[in-house]
């Protein structure tokens, strides 16, 4: 039995809910060799910046118990080579794309949404919000619900109104239901969460930090509980709101347990480094969860978990088979 | 997984691969999956390919140290069981179009990969000799074979366990000018690498490096692994040791600058682009 897995960011369709994280999946041509990208639901870009970035100093990435802290730093072409080479290879190959989009103030977001608008090939933009503000002492967006809707309004702003704008929000801030409510006031079509938590490990040999840079993003397994719960939180108390569900998802079960948080799409992640095939592999598996579930649409099973307790679920064959 | 086997102070695994033996050039490496099925170290570990085989559809052999959780789940591995590998991956070494002499400058257990290097020059005609050096005699890998090859064979340890007292760098001038080498080819430590180039661009001759940089995925998408190399344009760009290298040519490798970000790299903080995220 085949599972309809198309799902929706917005208005765009996308033709199964697995997507890649921004920042893992290189510029796409990395990732090309090893699998057919046309058969994801989306590539998401790195995050994008006005000027190329060299990124942090080395040791960037450190490896913690199921989990993986990086501090990379961005590092990218700029907007100007990614709207030059690696955007028309993915629209070329008509590969879906999320482009990410990261800067220092609101006016570089805001910049960058206009570059972004005339460029083929963008199926949505993702606002990382985990910058640091540099007007605000260097406090991230995403910390700060104001802050953060002040970006997401000033970018759907200049967007075109066919491209979905989708926030990134970080688990790092008091109360993520707070800034997710903010962002879809502020014109957010669609949230995708998390962004990394930020974490450290001490090299106990050198007796120094491990990276570089001190502190860095953890990701993996060991905050997937973490995110699914920052999916549910904000699916109960924004049920209409898109969501795209990522943190540690190796196995087509864990983008199971996102769907069932509530996210209509899961992105992979720190898989990607340790199977490159791990995109299909996710999708293959969740598609076989579903379908022994019983259900024949993935529409059917998006947050399910919600459901009050001993309430049966309901079969789309519950409404043929009934009388009315 | 065909056999595994104890190198002094290393270990070898040898793998059944073909998809890799057919696209396999000297200087490829592999990205191994450590941990099993369910581990909870996400990262692979890149360790350059030692030697193929035609054996059993052709066969892969890579060299590597303990020193750490991951290597030594790998060092635990015994024949037939399976293991997870992705490769090959990364630039291979250019070889010459004519024959020349070449010095194999090989550190530490970096010296494994460049007997492939080695046997494809020899099969252009190079004449090669082998510089090999480390702290101790048991820590030498492919004593023996780099004598069988090359036309001489120099061997240095830090503690005089074997051949001569000292670094590989104190008798490669000696043995460039001996030989009248016409390319360097090295493998090693970080440090090694910036002595052979130094000593290299003082004799003028072109020197490729292989660099062993920490990974974490081995395929371009992580941007782990970088550091400052200086590009056709004469720009300085932090590129990846996995896609763009791992071999690089010495000169334009800033081995003084790896672990930083030069001021004057393309995109670096304060070099006329702001400083975000």
């Amino acid at each position: 039995m085949s599972v309809d897995m198309r799902t929706y960011l917005g208005h765009v369709e996308l033709a199964n809910p697995v997507v890649t994280a921004a920042g893992c999946a290189g510029s796409g041509a990395e990732l090309a060799q090893f699998f057919d990208l046309g058969r994801i639901g989306a590539l998401t870009t790195r995050s994008i910046t006005m000027a190329p970035r060299a990124g942090r100093p080395t040791p960037r990435m450190a490896e913690t118990p199921s989990g993986l802290l990086n501090a990379v730093g961005l590092q990218g072409p700029g907007v100007d080579a990614f709207l030059a080479r690696e955007l028309p290879w993915l629209a070329q190959r008509n590969i879906r794309t999320v482009v990410s989009i990261g800067g220092g103030t609101v006016a570089e977001y805001t910049a960058l949404a206009r570059r972004l608008n005339d460029a083929p090939g963008v199926a949505a933009v993702e606002v990382n919000l985990s910058c640091p503000n540099i007007e605000d002492r260097g406090r991230v967006f995403a910390r700060d619900g104001a802050a953060s809707a002040e970006v997401i309004a000033s970018v759907r702003a200049v967007m075109r109104y066919d491209v979905p704008v989708v926030a990134k929000l970080s688990p790092d801030t008091a109360d993520i239901v707070t800034v997710a409510r903010a962002c879809v006031d502020g014109g957010a079509d669609a949230l995708s969460m998390i962004n990394n938590p930020l974490g450290m490990s001490i090299d106990t040999e050198t007796m120094l930090p491990s990276l570089a840079a001190g502190t860095g993003g953890l990701s993996g397994p060991a905050v997937r509980p973490l995110a699914v719960r920052c999916v549910w939180q904000v699916r109960a108390a924004l049920p209409t709101v898109p969501i795209i569900g990522m943190g540690g998802v190796l196995t087509g079960r864990d983008a199971f347990e996102f769907i069932l948080a509530g996210a209509c799409a899961v992105a992979v992640g720190t898989a990607l480094f340790h199977d490159p095939y791990a995109c299909l592999r996710v999708l293959r598996e969740l598609e076989e969860l579903v379908a022994a579930r019983g259900y024949t649409r993935l529409a059917d099973v998006i947050g399910l978990a919600h459901r009050p307790p001993g309430a049966t679920t309901r079969h789309r064959t519950d409404f043929e088979e009934s009388p009315l | 997984m065909l056999t595994t086997r104890q190198v002094d102070a290393y270990h070898a695994l040898t793998v059944v691969a073909p998809g890799i033996v057919e696209r396999f050039r000297p200087g490829h490496f592999v990205g191994v999956a450590v941990g099993g099925p369910h581990t909870s170290m996400l990262t692979r570990r890149a360790f350059s390919i030692h030697d193929v085989k035609p054996d059993y559809g052709g066969t892969v052999e890579f060299v590597f140290a303990v020193n750490g959780p991951g290597t030594a789940w790998l060092a635990g591995r015994r024949a037939r069981d399976t293991l997870d590998l992705v490769g090959p991956l990364g630039r291979p070494f250019p070889l010459p179009r004519d024959p020349v002499n070449c010095v194999m400058v090989g550190g530490e257990y970096g010296s494994a990969m460049l007997f492939a290097v080695a046997d494809a020059l020899q099969r252009r005609g190079c004449r090669v000799d082998f510089v090999l050096g480390a702290a101790s005699a048991d820590r030498v890998f492919g004593a023996m074979r780099a004598r069988r090859m090359g036309e001489t064979t120099t061997l240095t340890t830090e503690d005089g366990s074997l051949g001569m007292r000292g670094r590989v760098t104190d008798v490669l001038p000696g043995v460039i000018a001996d030989v009248r080498a016409d390319a360097v080819y090295a493998c090693g430590p970080m440090e090694m690498l910036r002595g052979v180039t130094d000593v290299a661009v003082e004799f003028d001759i072109p020197v490729q490096v292989a660099v062993e940089e920490r990974m974490a995925c081995g395929i371009g998408v992580c941007m782990t692994c970088v550091l400052p190399v200086i590009g056709d344009d004469g720009v300085t760009r932090m590129v990846r040791s996995c896609v763009e290298g791992p071999v690089f040519r010495g000169e334009r490798v800033r081995f003084d600058d790896v672990g930083t970000i030069p001021f004057d790299a393309l995109g670096a903080p304060g070099g006329g682009s702001r400083n975000v995220g």
